[in-house]
């Protein structure tokens, strides 16, 4: 154990230490900066023995540790908004080539108008590009999910690339404790870069050439199969990562007192440990809540979801992002697995928090208690979205 | 394109494809001008070579050599000619 006290930030950065990352390229954006800032001191006072790439965009970041990763190397980027969204089209080219690579996502609203604060809508921006996708509550969890993507991205059976998103500021800015281990610790349990095939000058083949119609699907379906064995090796990851460190979150989610509960909130991010608190007081007023914290949405835990949820009564699920036209992302998920199994739960889809409006565990308490009374006075109903603003201020105010 | 060029490791396809001559059928069919070079002005400079993003510039004793099987006439040897030694010529 070496505790140190780091940002979230900082948290990924040391995980990118510790799994010797050998080449990094990244643009400078808020609230992601300080990561590769942080790694660039590394790299110049000899803490770590790798290539820092400075390029002209964040479209060329990704393309550059892509090369650098095709190549063989361990390669790592991060962004943010509108940075992710200019990479966009390069992340297909990543997961299709199924070439390893690992990048943080320091989730920010995007413009306009202009906002650097939380919102995860640039993460889930990203839901169908066959990346990963895992979402940190903690410093300490970004740093453990950072690590562990090095290890889930390059097994065998997966072969595919991973975002470990992080909230802004709550995460990315702010300090405490985080366990970074020893570096011979983790060279023990993480080994040395594997990979499907590396662009070797003296067997040449090209990559990415035309191919027909019958073919392209073929490479989607393994895609699918490659994202379906991931939901066993982070299962998997997540236990060993457990038994040699200490830390085992539960896998594709966490499950906080929803065993034995008659309600349950679904939330991802840093809020999720607020919703913990605000379930914590409910319980001990003689609600039986509970929290599951989605940590990865992508391989969707369709079977945890099933498992966890069917039984409830009422289900709320909180949304910091929104699918204009649709409602929020994670609602539609959760629902629409729920619907698959029978009458789902009574429902409800909460929009807050967008732009980094800040929502504590006292108005979260009060957004669960509301469904719940709701529930109990009305019977069973699905609402699929519900706008919620702090006290101090209203909707009305704008007309 | 045929699967043969498909390549498969540990149960997944990739994207990856070894190069195999005609591998996209006779490509020289799509060309409306033609890449002609005289001899008497280059300077073997080899720059239409190197360009050629089809690869069907080759070397020989006389320089170089287009391959018009292939070649599909998308100009850029005669774009990066010094001496303008590459005429496009218009296909009938
Ligand atoms: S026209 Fe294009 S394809 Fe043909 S030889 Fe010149 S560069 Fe190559
Ligand atoms: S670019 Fe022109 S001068 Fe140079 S080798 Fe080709 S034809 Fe000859």
């Amino acid at each position: 154990m070496v505790v140190l006290p780091l940002t979230g930030n900082y948290a990924v950065a040391w995980a990118v230490k510790r799994a010797r990352v050998k080449v990094i390229a990244a643009y400078p954006i808020t609230p992601q900066t300080t990561i590769v800032e942080k790694l660039s001191e590394m790299v110049e006072n000899g803490e770590l023995d790798a290539k820092m790439i400075r390029v002209e965009s964040e479209h060329s970041a990704l393309a550059a540790v892509y090369g650098a990763a095709i190549a063989g190397a361990r390669a790592f980027t991060a962004t943010s908004s509108h940075g992710l969204l200019y990479m966009h089209e390069v992340l297909w080219w990543v997961s299709a080539s199924r070439v390893p690579l690992v990048m943080a996502i320091v989730t920010r609203a995007i413009g306009p108008p202009w906002n650097i604060w939380t919102d995860h809508s640039d993460l889930l921006d990203q839901r169908d590009t066959g990346w990963i996708i895992s979402m940190a509550e903690s410093n300490q969890e970004a740093f453990d999910l950072t690590l562990q993507a090095f290890k889930i991205t390059e097994d065998d059976r997966v072969n595919l690339p991973m975002i470990v998103g992080l909230d802004a500021f709550i995460l990315s800015h702010t300090t405490a404790p985080v366990d970074v281990l020893e570096q011979e610790d983790v060279d023990r349990w993480l080994p040395e870069r594997k990979q499907l095939y590396v662009i070797d000058p003296n067997n040449r083949f090209s990559l990415g050439n035309i191919a027909s119609p019958k073919d392209y699907m073929m490479f989607r379906y393994d895609i699918e199969k490659a994202m379906d064995n991931a939901r066993r090796v982070i299962l998997e990851v997540d236990r060993e990562y457990g038994k040699v460190f200490g830390r085992e979150y539960g896998g594709l989610v966490e499950c906080y007192k929803c065993s034995d509960a008659k309600y349950t909130v679904v939330a991802m991010g840093a809020w999720a440990g607020d919703a913990k608190e605000a379930i914590d007081i409910l319980r001990d007023n003689g609600y039986a809540v509970g929290v599951l914290r989605i940590r990865f949405i992508r391989p969707l835990p369709v079977n945890e979801i099933l498992n966890y949820l069917s039984g409830m009564k009422g289900v709320i699920v909180l949304d910091r992002s929104v699918s204009f036209g649709a409602g929020g992302q994670l609602f539609t998920e959760v629902s629409s697995i729920l619907a698959s199994r029978g009458r789902p739960p009574a429902m409800k889809g909460v929009i807050a928090g967008l732009g980094g409006v800040d929502v504590s565990y006292s108005e979260i308490k009060d957004i669960v208690l509301k469904f719940i009374n709701e529930v109990e006075d009305q019977g069973w109903f699905i609402k699929r979205q519900e706008w919620f603003m702090p006290y101090e201020y209203s909707f009305k105010d704008y007309g | 394109m045929s699967s043969s060029y498909l390549i498969r490791i540990k149960g997944f396809t990739l994207p990856l494809s070894v190069a195999s001559e005609g591998a996209m059928g006779r490509t020289g069919s799509w060309r409306t001008f033609k890449p002609v070079i005289n001899y008497s002005k280059c300077i073997k400079c080899y720059l239409c070579w190197l360009h050629c993003p089809f690869s069907v510039i080759s070397k020989d004793s006389s320089g170089v050599v287009i391959d018009y099987e292939y070649c599909k006439g998308c100009g850029i040897c005669y774009d990066v000619c010094p001496t303008k030694a590459i005429v496009m010529v218009p296909e009938r």
